[in-house]
């Protein structure tokens, strides 16, 4: 006996069998419809930690968007030595010279010891590139892990096969660990050892290297829901109307995937903002004076001892950003998929 | 009723799984043999049931006719066109004509998308341009399987297992089908429900003239709805004939320890049958019984019944169409059975 095995949503049901929806009196027209996108849209708009933490993270984002705007108001930028224009502002010891770090109405955030540069441009600038080039990383990681997975589950057999020992292979990595050795071995294709690293190349290859680490994951997770729908009676019914592999995976695939896709992906960001912080912090990544967070936290480490201030900023900023990120990649879960409420 | 020009017209059909094992290199360990050379026609809008128990290649068949599956041997003809192996362009003219509906009201329908675009994919697919518009078909197909055309942008999530049954069936007549395999279509349901989607059905038969292969598991629900009923065990046909015919002179024991589960609306001045219980399991696919496959569970199994396989014939004292695959067939007087009164509403 093959029963059927009715889904969660069972339970939303009406046992009313005439053809008429009982809500009707609510609903008078019948014709409005209840995406399972709006619903969980619904269920995300309850979701207090969810809605904090979505504006937290617009804000990080306009921030890194606005940036140019915002230092142009605020007047200056994040390269410029004002110390050596105002060498007032930094003590005989290189530190600054004002209290907190040198906080004033001049400098919001203080300066920055030795070169005196401004901390507050440089940090939004710092944000600004750590997140370009995170968002970069997770949108090719998605793409070519939602590529391969999908490619994978639905073609199945050998193509599976070694696509499956591949990711296998990947993720057995230690990724870290690559990272460090291989970002070096990366810069060493595009240019002589002797060269100066132009900063896009930096960023590129950084992408590219967190990709390549990073879909394996996203690839595997696709390629096991695809395998499982793949079997689904509302496939073979496309495929006996005669649809068409691209039509199936674009229109009938696809639009059930779009849960674990956004879920996977709102996890990966927050990781890529914290691996390329690490790569900087371990001056394999993007280098001073290139602004950007872990430029800014390796060379806070440097001072924190005599000035605190300086590593506040850009740690805090970072710890808040994540955080709120991971709470709402959380809520964007519950949201989506009720049943794995905790 | 073996038609001259039947609209379908298996012949010999057989699908083999391959079992896959061994290591380290994968390789063929054996078959499950699911549906092991099965003959059937089906006439211009007659409908003909599919009977057996679970496991004994039903859906299997019904994946085959449709071609969502590849046959292993054998040959389907769809109006005298082979399909045997058409490829999804070369199979696109008829594509149209055969169509399916789904055992799992649940699965059966895509969640992400609205009953509108259910019914109208089809349309889209066949570059089908109805006048009015795709819209305004789907309105009239909500119609004509009994849903409020007004539930046109609904999910299928605010339906009913019952509703979205007939969703399904709406997506099927998009196409205007000549054949449609439902593949136990109400198992799935409450009994209660399970009539109305039959007689749907059977309205639908009736009116559009569309001819079924009707899957079900057991005689009970095609005893209302086919015109012809085969009984399958274990990947073969064991017995075929017209409704009234199988249900008054069942030949194969199979079919006559199926229909003693079946319970009688009939007077109560004629006994009842006796109920014959099956005693074991289903062997496995896997490793047929040699022989008659049913020989394992047979009571009158003999030496004979265990090196040969019985032909699908039609034995003495049958009449003209009704086949039986067995060495004894039972005889009329053996079965005490009851007339099937015709108008017992489902
Ligand atoms: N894709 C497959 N690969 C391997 N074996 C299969 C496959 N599909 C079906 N089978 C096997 O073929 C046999 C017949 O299966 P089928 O689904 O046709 O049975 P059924 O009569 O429809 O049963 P049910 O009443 O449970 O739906 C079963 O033993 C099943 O395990
Ligand atoms: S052939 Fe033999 S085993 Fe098979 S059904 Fe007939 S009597 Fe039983
Ligand atoms: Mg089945």
């Amino acid at each position: 006996m093959t029963l059927p095995t009715p889904s969660a949503a069972a339970s939303l049901e009406v046992t009313d069998e005439i053809g008429q929806i009982p809500d009707s009196s609510a609903n008078p027209k019948g014709s409005e419809s209840r995406s399972p996108g709006r619903l969980a849209w619904k269920r995300f708009k309850r979701d207090r930690t969810g809605v904090i933490s979505a504006y937290i993270v617009i804000f990080f984002f306009a921030i890194a968007i606005l940036a140019p705007l915002i230092a142009k108001l605020y007047g200056k930028d994040p390269y410029t030595t004002y110390a050596s224009q105002r060498p007032e502002l930094l003590d005989a010891f290189s530190y600054p010279a004002g209290p907190n770090g040198g906080i004033s109405s001049d400098f919001w955030f203080g300066i920055e010891p030795q070169l005196g540069r401004d901390v507050f441009t440089f940090l939004l600038y710092g944000i600004r590139t750590s997140l370009g080039i995170a968002v970069a990383a997770t949108l090719l990681t998605t793409f070519i892990g939602v590529v391969v997975g999908v490619t994978a589950g639905y073609l199945g057999g050998k193509t599976d096969y070694l696509v499956g020992r591949i990711i296998d292979i990947l993720l057995s990595f230690p990724s870290t660990l690559f990272f460090i050795a291989f970002m070096p071995v990366v810069y060493g294709l595009f240019v002589a050892p002797d060269e100066n690293i132009p900063t896009s190349l930096r960023a590129i290859s950084l992408i590219l290297v967190l990709s390549a680490f990073g879909w394996a994951s996203i690839a595997r997770l696709l390629r096991g829901q695809v395998l499982g729908l793949r079997e689904r009676e509302y496939i073979e019914a496309a495929k006996v109307t005669g649809a068409s592999p691209r039509r199936i995976v674009f229109k009938e695939l696809l639009p059930n995937l779009w849960t674990p896709i956004i879920i996977q992906s709102t996890l990966m960001l927050p990781a890529f903002v914290t691996a390329e912080a690490g790569l900087a912090f371990l001056g394999v990544g993007i280098i001073d004076p290139t602004p950007d967070w872990g430029v800014m936290i390796q060379r806070g480490a440097q001072f924190y001892t005599e000035d605190i201030t300086f590593m506040l900023f850009p740690g805090l900023s970072m710890v808040i950003f994540v955080l709120a990120f991971n709470l709402l990649g959380d809520s964007v879960r519950d949201a989506l998929d009720p049943k794995s409420k905790r | 009723m073996s038609n001259t020009n039947p609209l379908l017209d298996v012949t010999g059909l057989t699908k083999h799984f391959p079992v896959m094992g061994g290591f380290p290199f994968k390789r063929k360990i054996g078959a499950v043999q699911a549906v092991d050379g099965l003959d059937f026609q089906v006439a211009e809008g007659e409908s003909l049931g599919l009977v057996g128990e679970s496991g004994c290649g039903k859906s299997t068949t019904g994946r085959l006719i449709t071609r969502l599956l590849e046959p292993t041997g054998g040959s389907i003809k769809y109006r005298g066109q082979d399909i045997t192996h058409a490829g999804r362009k070369q199979l696109a003219p008829v594509r149209s004509e055969i169509q399916m509906i789904f055992q799992d009201p649940y699965a059966s329908l895509n969640p992400r998308q609205t009953v509108g675009k259910i019914i109208s994919g089809p349309m889209e697919i066949n570059g089908i341009n109805p006048p009015g518009g795709h819209e305004k078909r789907v309105r009239e197909l909500l119609e004509t399987v009994g849903l409020n055309p007004e539930h046109y942008n609904r999910f299928p999530h605010e339906f009913s297992g019952g509703q979205r049954q007939r969703i399904g069936v709406a997506r099927a007549l998009a196409l205007e089908p000549k054949l449609i395999v439902a593949d136990e279509p109400v198992s799935a349901l409450d009994v209660s429900i399970q009539a109305q989607v039959v007689n749907l059905l059977q309205e639908l038969q009736q009116d559009l003239g569309i001819a079924f292969v009707f899957i079900a598991h057991d005689l009970a629900v095609v005893r209302h709805f086919s015109q012809r009923v085969a009984v399958m065990y274990l990947g073969k046909i064991v017995e075929i004939a017209d409704r009234e015919d199988l249900y008054d002179n069942p030949r194969h024991p199979y079919t006559r320890a199926l229909l003693s589960a079946v319970p009688e609306a009939t007077a109560d001045d004629i006994p009842a049958r006796e109920r014959i219980r099956l005693t074991g399991d289903v062997p496995s696919p896997l490793n047929p019984p040699s022989g008659c496959r049913f020989r394992t569970r047979c009571w009158k199994a003999t030496e004979k019944c265990a090196t040969e396989a019985p032909p699908l014939v039609q034995v003495a004292g049958n009449k003209e169409g009704h086949l039986t695959a067995c060495h004894y067939p039972e005889t009329h007087d053996t079965v005490p059975a009851p007339r099937l009164s015709k108008d017992v509403a489902a």
